[in-house]
């Protein structure tokens, strides 16, 4: 596969390429990273993705392919014969793992998401109890997709392993600064097992985002869109 | 495929049931429904869907699925004829693209435009009208967005061909003028005009009635709020 082949468009800090980056490990691919700045979108960015203007976005052969977990599904089906599968072989399997996925998305992450932003203490206290409420879900779905197994697809990351895992860098960084224990050995002993083994998962290890420099680099992120936010 | 017990929990009026009833109509798989009110959710139905407590789930040998989109992959993986997603890899994200923009782009901007009145309105039209352009675009050159056939994203957006007439006919306003979007304004007379889509659009004295008192109840929310 030659490098100029494929490319992803992304930024060390966003969960979403995160996750296209963990597909692309699987797969043993390699392909150019084109780093964006915060607040600075390119011009081969707003070119790939004008509709929504955001990361990840994956050129393979002159096509785009944008939204994160559409790309993990898409390097999965190009790349089928390549590193293990992602999404689990029976259509019920992919059906759990899509139906958590999508939670995930719609639910967790934008609450996440919320409880660093938001200031008035109702919302706060809101975003905390949906983000819990969604852990606890998580742990209890962990049990039984797993079967006993390491990750969420079994012997090895599958897709469910991605869309949460993605996460991870953020649910950490969001336990320092609102003070919260998320994923815990006692309340949830299989997340908090199944994030160690996630993290250093070699598709993972050199991807994931230093949680030090992460933390740092929220705060500047959580100013910024409190300052949009509080203009309300 | 034999002996299947396949199970449909739909409300008369969710458009994101009537996408199951379609993909299941479409692919002539055989199925039992089973309808709910909203404000009084079966046992039943929280059991199979204790997440999110809605409609649509489907249920295929005992096992529930819910949220209309994955149930829609799970019915094009399990029943193979009338396929609604390509077998390219490219085809079939980009499929997925348009679904998910209907959703979260589209779908919202039409709600808000028909929930809202004054200002408000004005500007969840304008969001409206540049989220269609985007659908116009990707029509150019075909006749349904699936090509030839209808696909997921035909019956992601379905719920536009009815219930954006039922809108027009209680604000007053046109949503989708042709003018300005013809090749949807086509691709909503020829969805609509599909035998299996056709025979199960809910009544529409019906749709406009519920929809006039969600309408209604949106606005006087919105009063009550400035005072």
């Amino acid at each position: 596969m030659a490098e100029s082949d494929l490319a992803l468009i992304g930024a060390w800090q966003s969960p979403f390429v995160l996750r296209a980056r963990v597909a692309l490990n699987i797969k043993n691919l390699q392909y150019v990273f084109h780093e964006e700045t915060f607040g600075n979108k390119s011009e081969l960015l707003l070119k790939s993705n004008p509709v929504h203007k955001k990361i990840p976005v994956l050129l393979h052969s002159g096509k785009s392919i944008c939204e994160s977990l559409i790309i993990v599904e898409y390097i999965d089906e190009v790349w089928s014969s390549s590193g293990h599968a992602i999404l689990p072989s029976d259509p019920y399997g992919r059906a759990i793992a899509r139906f958590w996925a999508a939670y995930i998305d719609e639910k967790f992450f934008p609450s996440l998401r919320s409880i660093a932003v938001v200031q008035d203490e109702a919302g706060k206290k809101a975003a905390v109890e949906q983000v819990i409420t969604g852990i606890s879900l998580l742990e209890k779905a962990f049990g039984e997709s797993s079967k006993g197994k390491p990750f969420f697809g079994g012997d090895h990351i599958g897709y469910l392993d991605i869309a949460f895992g993605g996460m991870l860098g953020w649910i950490k960084v969001t336990e320092t600064i609102a003070g919260l224990k998320l994923i815990d050995p006692e309340t949830t002993p299989q997340l908090a097992q199944w994030a160690e083994k996630f993290i250093h998962d070699p598709a993972v290890s050199g991807v994931f985002p230093d949680i030090g420099t992460l933390t740092e680099y929220s705060k500047v992120v959580i100013a910024k869109l409190r300052g949009s936010a509080g203009a309300k | 495929m034999g002996d299947e017990e396949v199970k449909l929990f739909r409300t008369w009026s969710s458009p994101y049931a009537l996408r199951i009833v379609w993909a299941l109509k479409l692919k002539g798989v055989e199925y039992e429904t089973i309808y709910e009110e909203v404000s009084h959710k079966s046992d039943l139905l929280i059991g199979y869907n204790p997440i999110h407590k809605k409609v649509p789930v489907l249920v295929h040998n005992g096992k529930p699925i819910a949220e209309s989109l994955v149930i829609l992959e799970y019915i094009d993986e399990t029943w193979k004829q009338h396929p609604l997603l390509s077998d390219q890899p490219h085809q079939r994200a980009l499929a997925r693209f348009w679904a998910k923009f209907g959703d979260e782009k589209v779908l919202p901007a039409i709600w808000e435009a028909f929930t809202k009145q004054g200002k408000e309105q004005e500007e969840a039209l304008s969001t409206a009208v540049e989220n269609l352009k985007y659908l116009e675009e990707e029509l150019k050159g075909k006749k349904l967005f699936g090509g030839e056939e209808i696909g997921l994203v035909d019956i992601a957006l379905g719920w536009l061909a009815n219930l954006v007439s039922v809108f027009e006919e209680i604000t007053g306003l046109k949503l989708i003028p042709e003018e300005k979007f013809p090749l949807l304004f086509n691709w909503m007379q020829v969805f609509a005009d599909i035998p299996v889509i056709k025979e199960s659009w809910p009544p529409r004295d019906k749709l406009v009635a519920k929809f006039h008192s969600i309408r209604e109840a949106s606005l006087a929310k919105e009063a009550e709020k400035d005072k």
